[in-house]
């Protein structure tokens, strides 16, 4: 920071005269806002016009109707509740992960922790068609749970297979960095004065962690409220039993309901919106106080 | 640097029997919902043998969707990587008001449903959108063709190379290039000879991560190409379409493709984080000299 300053001590030296321009000691601001404000504009807000020209196009009470019919409603709950079940494994799994990858050595580890990012960079639709074929009656995994009496593929259980697959890498790699900058004076202290492992991990560790883990499993939750590919091909997509949300509007448009499609889209908009922001909040937040910035 | 510190004291979780409970439960979890299903995709693809995916492979129609993925990756790339690069600049190299605003924005494609994506693509640009409409009267047609798929894809992949760029050039911060400017060297030349240098493969890897997701994007292409064989069939859409055709050995196929672009995006993440520590390395180990 005190080299930034003193570089533009020597800019606002040699250039007395030019204002605002002086802050800045490095060129392309110009050039980089303009590419960068073009691009946001036309990529992400301009098609937003849409959206926003077609809902409001429709009454209110055309908008309610279609938002609250009751197998849309019937697509939010599930499409919640298994995101919901999905996000609170990965946070229970992403945590157990991400703690043996930072505190043990074993063989294999770099391949594990290599390992974790596939279901980012796995195209959902491959995803979708390989938990199918895994967990169907005759899969490898489906045949030993028929025995049981276990049904996953096409039911909203398989829902939460492929939310939770496809969103896992969120709340290890959130936690992970967390875990290896944690000072190990405290802990060690607790531990040398004869507390339980439980019981330092409860009052010690965890209160450094839990901030981390939270984004994680908000990450993970938005993500899996989303999520299209992967789910539709284990799903079943049964009317009010297994009918994600996304689908919904997938087979509004394939009605040619233009204006059915948009309303439910922009209910999941409004979403996924707010949970971005509020996580973005939530994380600014976190950072100052640990930061103590 | 605590590690010869924490050899000697005993920490949470350090005994034999948790720490064996753990890390086999880690393992058994891991191998079932990970290793497992990136071994069955290839398994499944050769289930009729070496000459039958070669077979399916070479098939006509999945050779035009791998030319137009090829394709649409091709095209979506590069604008993402200069846009990647201009924002990643402006957000880390200068202060100004709305700065974080517009890093919360750049997240969107995250958050947003990829259906409600193509979606948006689809009111704006199709036959009864207000761009659209214009657009038919001079017979362009964006939906439903190859480039309403490019541009659903733009959308959604052009996160990533900022996202890998910001955390990056905020940590080296911009000392090096005021130096540059007080030495009187130009922007571009700033930018070539100590900015990319730095940043080279953080970059390398925002270009992985962008041409994965363009390849394999699903929902937000299914919702605007119109699925039609050998014209707007993307690879992930063939995929879907053999496999609703109960032609399993055939979607594993081309999906097993897929997969192996997946397994080059890990193996090249693993690379750059191996080269950006030994970067970093380096500049600790000058600052202290």
């Amino acid at each position: 920071m005190s080299t930034a300053d003193q570089a533009s001590a020597v800019s606002s030296q040699r250039w007395p005269r030019s204002g605002i321009r002086s802050k800045r000691v490095l060129p392309g601001f110009g050039l980089s806002l303009g590419i960068s404000l073009l691009f946001i504009s036309l990529i992400l807000m301009l098609p937003l016009t849409g959206l926003v020209i077609e809902v409001s196009a429709m009454s209110f009470d055309q908008f309610w109707f279609v938002i609250t019919d009751p197998r849309v409603v019937a697509s939010y709950k599930v499409t919640a509740l298994a995101a919901l079940a999905a996000s609170l494994f990965n946070g229970a799994f992403g945590l157990l992960l991400a703690w043996v990858l930072v505190r043990y050595e074993f063989p294999g580890k770099r391949l594990i922790d290599a390992v974790v990012d596939l279901p980012f960079a796995l195209p959902t639709a491959v995803a979708g068609i390989t938990l199918a074929t895994l967990f169907a009656a005759n899969g490898w995994y489906g045949q030993w749970l028929s025995k049981l009496g276990i049904e996953i593929a096409f039911t909203p259980v398989g829902i939460v297979v492929a939310m939770a697959f496809t969103s896992l890498p969120f709340v290890v790699r959130t936690v992970q960095p967390v875990l290896e900058e944690l000072a190990p004076e405290d802990e060690e202290a607790a531990v040398s004065l004869g507390a339980s492992d439980g019981h330092v991990f409860r009052r010690v560790i965890f209160p450094a962690l839990w901030p981390a883990l939270l984004t994680g499993v908000a990450l993970s939750f938005t993500r899996s409220l989303g999520e299209f590919g992967a789910v539709i091909f284990i799903a079943g997509n049964m009317p009010y039993v297994s009918e994600v949300t996304s689908l919904m509007i997938f087979v509004r448009l394939q009605e040619y309901d233009y204006a059915a499609a948009s309303a439910i889209a922009s209910v999941i908009l409004l979403v996924s919106l707010v949970m971005l922001f509020a996580i973005t909040l939530w994380q600014a937040r976190y950072l100052k106080r640990i930061e103590g910035r | 640097m605590h590690s010869s510190h924490s050899s000697r004291h005993r920490r949470v979780g350090d005994g034999p029997v948790i720490k064996w409970l753990l890390t086999g439960i880690a393992l058994a979890v891991t191998v079932c919902l990970l290793i497992m299903p990136l071994l069955v995709i290839f398994v499944e693809a050769l289930g009729a043998g070496w000459s039958t995916l070669a077979d399916n492979l070479l098939d006509q129609y999945t050779l035009h969707a791998i030319g137009l993925t090829l394709f649409v990756a091709a095209l979506t790339v590069p604008l993402n990587l200069i846009f990647g690069t201009a924002l990643a600049w402006l957000v880390t190299r200068f202060r100004f008001p709305g700065r974080k605003l517009l890093i919360t924005l750049i997240d969107i494609p995250f958050a947003v449903s990829p259906v409600v994506a193509g979606l948006l693509y689809l009111l704006l640009y199709g036959r009864n959108g207000w761009v659209g409409s214009w657009l038919a009267d001079y017979d362009v047609q964006l939906m439903f063709s190859w480039p309403g798929i490019v541009m659903v894809t733009i959308f959604v992949t052009c996160p990533f190379v900022a996202r890998e760029l910001i955390p990056l050039m905020q940590q080296q911060g911009s000392e090096e290039e005021e130096a540059g400017v007080v030495l009187g060297a130009s922007g571009w030349r700033i930018f070539r000879t100590i900015t990319l240098p730095n940043i080279k493969w953080a970059l390398i890897y925002g270009v992985v991560l962008t041409n994965a997701r363009a390849v394999g994007e699903f929902g937000a292409v299914s919702v605007v190409s119109g699925n039609i064989r050998g014209q707007t069939n993307t690879l992930p859409l063939h995929v879907e379409l053999l496999y609703q055709d109960y032609n399993i050995v055939g979607a594993f196929a081309s999906a097993s493709l897929l997969a192996g672009i997946a397994v080059f995006t890990l193996a090249a993440k693993g690379f750059v984080e191996w080269r950006q520590a030994r970067i970093l390395n380096r500049q600790q180990s000058e600052e202290t000299i």
